[in-house]
């Protein structure tokens, strides 16, 4: 291993009043790949976006080849050699690899492009990489995991020596994975840098040379991978007792023996989801355990019509059920709090209160008539603002202008408001403050209290052991465990549940 | 600390929807200062002001129903063809039987077939409305002008032409009525009923709307619908006044109706909106052109400061907009 090509010595960076890193000091061996691994919010994406020129830092230093930089902005970071491959990629569609690779940067004959050189210059740097395609396909003909293989190419060909690979596998296949980690290490052997960021340890324990660990901020440990295994990492990650303390277990009245309210049975949703059964009683609050891309958002999509199931049974208080849309699914009682608030649960742009109603505005009507009471949204609206505590200047305000905590309480608010018997929730405290946070689950398990039933899913286990009463773990497409939240004595335990496959 | 004092002026500010009171605001003073300016040429006559009015009907019907099309994030090309189909069957439909109701009840199902083409073109096939109604408008142009070979159709029965045109109710012109009427029924239907609801959630966030309940495509069927039997209406009401058909009515008003609806404070991109407002800017647009006439200007004269006055008044809603960000 040679020199340090990047260092970042004593790094702070807060947002308001809150601090996200705290000097954090972070080395990059020339020609190592690097992984970066820390839980929701322990700040990975934080310090790539100042090494990549997308923050600026509040104090500390940046060296790269043991010579001070000054990174202020993207364009700084790229003169640098940097370069972050996104997880949405960056790519023209329409336009062909060779025209994408050098976009910005046409090669040109007496002022003309040169398509041919172009096509000929982008064959060579993929060759280089053991990418054997031809240049003149449109990207929008490739899989997801060759666009991100040209994106890399792209990175190379404007002569980054540093890559951040920010969770690359999550929508590859397995063969897809394996293609890009012949690349990473052919990437390796020409002297590339690079940070690999993942919550995938069996890829980091396979492609790494050395480990980072970051938690709340801090760092605490680098190492390199012949010192580590998945136990120690795992650990590390979850450090005792600083995260377990934020979320108190509260051991629910749970009645195991309680009827069925849904029993799904081999359900199949692709041919990577298939084999999905499980059940969920009365009262009981259900997590889904699993790494992104696992398939849970999937199950909780299907159960709600918004995707088709391809084979398997849905069976609802012992009544087999056909769900062909998300109307089906809400006739039913199911309710679905969707993972990416802004863009599935509200229509930004609408305020509080349109907001809140929109799926309930058929039960406001005057009498027989096909109007709107505005007299019974607003009671509803209202209604439902005190009882969620939402923190909202009137029901009127649009509803962008509300914090992520709130916003997401109208979103339960306006489910709660159809009175469902199944409650899903997607990641429903993504960007959501601790306060709202603690409310959101004091929600969740009063409404489980009234006899109906939860599914949970989320990123964040010490979310998941503070609320569920089971938790399945999910790993590619299937389901690995089920385990009573009971006898899961750690989070150490879970972490260990949801990256192994058996 | 200091951030949080700009937030509140802002807030302020922002509680106001400017964007919204616009087309008001410019009506106001475009108003104002055509009254000073043309004064001594009669603007602001009784008669003048009422002609403006019957002139303005058959844009400000459509503009109704194109408040839903475009705050679903839609648009409707094929509007101005659809009136000209319309006026076409209506003459047609009365030289052969003189009957009124057939009359109605034949272009009723114009407007609503094109609608219905338009809308599952857009949802089942998922093509783009500005192409789908783009086509649709070539195509029914088109059939207007082939069906009697560009010749216009006249039209003898008076009393047709009275309650759909000419006459008038104590004073008050008929197509300021159907006017009214058009307008009492799209605000009601788009501020009170769920399906008013409905078009603006599906404008405003169709993936949001859809992990609502709502049915999407239906939503957008029905708003092609409305749109085209309101268009069908306003041929009847071109046939009316001009007591008869002629393929080339309603030429460019797609384009009007348009301007009237994203001038009334609804936004291109859907999900929000005003009938209200759609009505004051088509008789804003309908004041502009009679002013410009008054005026003395040329049609080529016309044209451009049409089109001038149209951009600054939307570049200032615009801004309106921005400044609420």
């Amino acid at each position: 291993m040679g020199k340090a090509i990047l260092e970042m010595k004593g790094i702070n960076k807060s947002f308001g009043n809150v601090s996200v890193l705290k000097d954090v000091d972070f080395t990059l061996q020339e020609g190592e790949v690097h992984a970066l691994v820390g839980g929701n919010g322990a700040g990975k994406s934080t310090l790539m976006k100042i090494m990549t020129g997308v923050y600026s830092l509040d104090s500390g230093e940046i060296y790269i080849n043991g010579e001070r930089k000054n990174i202020q902005n993207t364009k700084d970071a790229k003169e640098n050699g940097i370069a972050m491959i996104f997880q949405e990629l960056s790519l023209v569609p329409t336009m062909t690899i060779a025209e994408n690779i050098f976009l910005g940067e046409e090669i040109t004959k007496t002022g003309f492009r040169d398509v041919s050189a172009m096509n000929k210059r982008a064959k060579e740097i993929l060759n280089d990489l053991g990418i054997f395609i031809n240049p003149e396909l449109k990207v929008n003909q490739l899989s997801v995991g060759m666009s991100q293989m040209i994106e890399i190419a792209k990175a190379i060909s404007k002569n980054a020596r540093i890559l951040v690979l920010d969770e690359p596998t999550a929508s590859l296949s397995d063969s897809e994975t394996v293609q890009l980690f012949r690349i990473i290490r052919q990437l390796k052997e020409n002297g590339v840098s690079m940070v690999y960021i993942s919550h995938r340890m069996n890829e980091i324990l396979s492609i790494s040379d050395a480990v980072t660990i970051l938690r709340d901020g801090k760092k605490i440990i680098t190492d390199n991978i012949e010192n580590l295994d998945l136990d120690k990492i795992i650990s590390h990650l979850v450090g005792g007792e600083a995260s377990q303390k934020k979320f108190e277990w509260v051991e629910r009245e749970y009645d195991a023996n309680k009827d069925l309210i849904l029993k799904v049975k081999n359900l199949k949703i692709s041919d990577k989801i298939q084999n999905i059964s499980f059940e969920l009683q009365k009262g009981e609050i259900l997590g889904i355990a699993g790494l992104m891309g696992s398939g849970r958002t999937e199950i909780l999509e299907t159960l709600f019509g918004i995707r088709k199931k391809l084979g398997g049974t849905i069976e609802l208080l012992g009544k087999e059920i056909n769900i062909n849309s998300s109307q089906d699914a809400i006739r039913y009682g199911f309710a679905l709090i969707p993972e990416d608030r802004r863009r599935q649960g509200l229509v930004l742009g609408h305020s509080v209160k349109s907001n809140a109603i929109l799926p309930y505005l058929r039960n406001l009507l005057i009498g027989k008539t096909y109007l709107i009471s505005e007299k019974a949204s607003n009671e509803l609206a209202n209604d439902d603002i005190k009882r969620l505590n939402i923190k909202t200047d009137s029901i009127h305000k649009r509803i962008n202008l509300l914090s992520g905590g709130n916003q997401q309480k109208v979103v339960i608010a306006k489910w709660l408001n159809m009175n469902p018997k199944i409650m899903m929730l997607d990641e429903p405290t993504a960007g959501v403050d601790i306060g709202a946070k603690t409310e959101i689950i004091e929600i969740i398990r009063k409404f489980a209290d009234e006899g109906k039933g939860v599914i949970f899913v989320s990123s964040e286990l010490t979310e998941l052991l503070s609320v569920c009463d089971r938790i399945i773990t999910i790993f590619d497409g299937r389901i690995t465990g089920s385990i009573l939240r009971k006898n899961i004595n750690s989070e150490e335990e879970l972490q260990n549940a949801i990256q192994r496959s058996e | 600390m200091q951030s949080k004092e700009v937030s509140k002026s802002r807030l302020f500010f922002g509680s106001i929807e400017w964007s919204k009171y616009m087309v008001y605001i410019v009506f106001v003073i475009m108003f104002a200062l055509f009254s000073i300016v043309l004064g001594n040429k009669g603007f602001l006559t009784q008669n003048n002001l009422i002609n403006i009015l019957r002139q303005t009907a058959m844009i400000s019907i459509m503009a109704v129903a194109g408040t839903f099309v475009i705050a679903s994030g839609q648009i409707d090309l094929t509007v101005g063809a659809v009136a000209a189909m319309s006026a076409m069957i209506v003459s047609l439909v009365l030289q052969k039987t003189n009957s009124i109701p057939l009359a109605l009840v034949s272009v009723l199902a114009l407007g609503i077939g094109s609608g219905l083409v338009n809308g599952i073109l857009v949802t089942k096939f998922r093509i783009p409305p500005f192409l789908v109604t783009m086509g649709m408008m070539s195509v029914i142009r088109g059939s207007a002008m082939w069906i009697t070979n560009t010749a216009a159709v006249p039209i003898k029965n008076m009393t047709f032409n009275k309650i759909f045109g000419i006459g008038d109710v104590g004073g008050v012109p008929v197509l300021i009525l159907w006017t009214i009427l058009f307008y009492i029924v799209g605000v009601i239907l788009f501020n009170k009923t769920p399906f008013g609801r409905h078009t603006l959630a599906v404008g405003g966030n169709e993936v949001s709307a859809g992990y609502s309940g709502i049915k999407i495509d239906k939503i957008k069927i029905i708003v092609f619908l409305m749109s085209g039997a309101f268009a069908a209406f306003a041929g009847i009401l071109y046939a009316g006044r001009m007591q008869a058909g002629r393929f080339s009515f309603g030429e460019g008003d797609e384009m009007s109706v348009i301007a009237a609806v994203v001038l009334g404070g609804t936004s291109m991109s859907g999900g929000t909106g005003s009938v209200v407002g759609a009505l004051v800017g088509s008789i804003l647009m309908g004041v502009i052109n009679n002013a410009l006439i008054l005026a003395g200007l040329s049609t080529a004269q016309q044209t451009i400061v049409k089109g001038a006055i149209i951009i600054v008044a939307v570049v200032l809603s615009n801004l309106a907009q921005k400044q609420k960000r």
